[in-house]
C-alpha cells in the first residue's frame, strides 16, 4: 500500500515542477513546492500508518510456530464475502474479523483442528479451500485419479488393438490400379 | 457409433453446466440448520431508553417461534427489506429480533425512527463477534428459530413478500403447530 502510493505520487510531483519553468512561473513553482512537498510527505506517512494499522491492531504473534500456523490457516480458509479469496488476501470486513478471531485463538493456544472446527461449525465445509476427506467429498478427492486411470486403461486398450490390415488382396489391388489408371487417362 | 461416447460425455457435461446456471454460487447452506441457536447475551439498542429488557439473549424467546434478522444501516439491501419486516410486524404474525451488526448507535436509532421499528428486541453486536457465531456473511440474513431454540431455516439476502409467503411464513405456522 505504502509503496504503491509513493510510486504514484513521485511522477505527479516532478511533472508539475518540470512543466512550469517559465520565469514568471517561478513563484508558482516555489509555491507548489512549499505546499505540495509537505502534503505529499503527509500522505506518505498516513498511508504507511494506515498500512501498519490495517494488518493488525493486536500485537503480532511472536512465536514463529504460531505465526506459521496463522499464515497457513489464513491461506486455507475461504472468505465468504468474496468467495474466491482466502481470508489472508481478502479485505472484506468479515475477513478482517476472522483473521482477528484466528489470531486470538492461536495466541490462546488453540490447535489447528480446533480452529478449523470452529470455522466449519459456523460457515460449513465451504470455508475450507482444502475439503476434508469424507464420504461426501470422496468423489472430489478420488475422481480425478479414477479418470486418469480410466484414460490410461483406454490408451492401453487402444495400443493393444491390432491395426486394421492394409488391403493386400488381389481384388482390391486391381480396383486401386484401375482407379489410378482411370485418373491418368483423364489427364492425358 | 464412433461418436456415441463423446456425445454422451458432452451431454452429461452439458446437463451439469445447464443446471449450474440456475444455482446461486453465493448461497452456502448453513451448518446451523437443525442445531441449537448460538447463545449470546448482548445489550439492547434501547437499553438506556426503557427497552423491555436491557439485554437480549435467545434464551428469552424459548417457547416461541421467532425470526432472527441481522441488519445494519450500512447495508443497502437491508433498506429494501425493511418495509417488508415493518409490514410483517404490524400484522403481528411473528416476533422479529433484529441484531444490529457492526453499526453506529445513532444511525441505527435514526434508521428505526424514520423507517419504523419491526423488532421486539434490538441486540447490538458492535464488533461482529456474535455474527461470526451465527455464520453471518451476507447482510441481511434472517433465521427462523423454533420453540425449543433450534435454528430451522436461514434466508440470505433481503426478505421479499414472495420469500415470506412461500417459505418463511408456512414454516413458522408449521413450527407453531408442532409441539414445543
Amino acid at each position: 500500500m505504502a509503496l504503491r502510493n509513493s510510486i504514484a505520487i513521485t511522477p505527479t510531483a516532478t511533472a508539475i515542477v518540470t512543466t512550469t519553468t517559465q520565469p514568471s512561473d517561478r513563484k508558482t513553482v516555489t509555491l507548489l513546492k512549499v505546499i505540495l512537498l509537505p502534503v505529499f510527505t503527509l500522505m506518505l506517512l498516513l498511508s504507511q500508518a494506515s498500512h501498519s494499522q490495517s494488518v493488525f491492531s493486536e500485537k503480532p504473534l511472536e512465536d514463529p510456530a504460531q505465526l506459521a500456523l496463522f499464515k497457513e490457516l489464513a491461506a486455507e480458509l475461504r472468505c465468504l464475502v468474496c468467495q474466491n479469496q482466502n481470508i489472508a488476501d481478502s479485505n472484506a470486513p468479515l475477513a478482517q474479523d476472522l483473521r482477528r478471531e484466528i489470531h486470538t485463538m492461536i495466541s490462546r493456544g488453540d490447535s489447528k483442528t480446533q480452529i478449523v472446527d470452529f470455522m466449519v461449525q459456523r460457515y460449513g465445509e465451504f470455508v475450507l479451500y482444502r475439503p476434508r476427506f469424507t464420504t461426501k467429498t470422496l468423489v472430489l478427492w478420488v475422481g480425478p485419479f479414477l479418470l486418469f486411470l480410466l484414460g490410461l486403461g483406454l490408451l492401453w486398450m487402444q495400443s493393444r488393438k491390432p491395426r486394421a490390415p492394409v488391403a493386400t488382396d488381389s481384388d482390391s489391388l486391381a480396383a486401386a490400379r484401375e482407379l489410378l489408371n482411370d485418373g491418368q487417362n483423364k489427364n492425358t | 457409433m464412433r461418436f456415441l461416447l463423446p456425445l454422451v460425455v458432452c451431454a452429461v457435461i452439458g446437463v451439469f453446466l445447464y443446471k449450474g446456471l440456475d444455482q446461486d454460487p453465493r448461497y452456502v447452506p448453513s451448518p446451523l440448520i437443525d442445531k441449537p441457536a448460538p447463545q449470546f447475551d448482548l445489550p439492547d439498542l434501547y437499553a438506556s431508553e426503557g427497552a423491555a429488557s436491557a439485554r437480549f439473549s435467545p434464551e428469552q424467546m424459548r417457547g416461541k417461534v421467532w425470526l432472527f434478522n441481522i441488519w445494519g444501516t450500512w447495508c443497502a439491501s437491508c433498506r429494501v427489506e425493511h418495509p417488508v419486516l415493518v409490514d410483517l410486524a404490524r400484522q403481528g404474525i411473528v416476533d422479529i429480533v433484529g441484531l444490529n451488526y457492526k453499526d453506529e448507535e445513532t444511525s441505527a436509532k435514526q434508521w428505526l425512527r424514520e423507517l419504523g421499528n419491526p423488532y421486539v428486541a434490538v441486540p447490538v453486536d458492535v464488533d461482529g463477534r456474535i455474527g461470526i457465531d451465527w455464520g453471518f456473511y451476507g447482510a441481511p440474513e434472517t433465521f427462523v428459530v423454533d420453540k425449543r431454540g433450534i435454528v430451522r431455516h436461514k434466508h440470505i439476502g433481503p426478505v421479499t413478500p414472495a420469500v415470506l409467503q412461500e417459505t418463511i411464513l408456512p414454516m413458522v405456522n408449521e413450527l407453531r403447530a408442532a409441539a414445543g
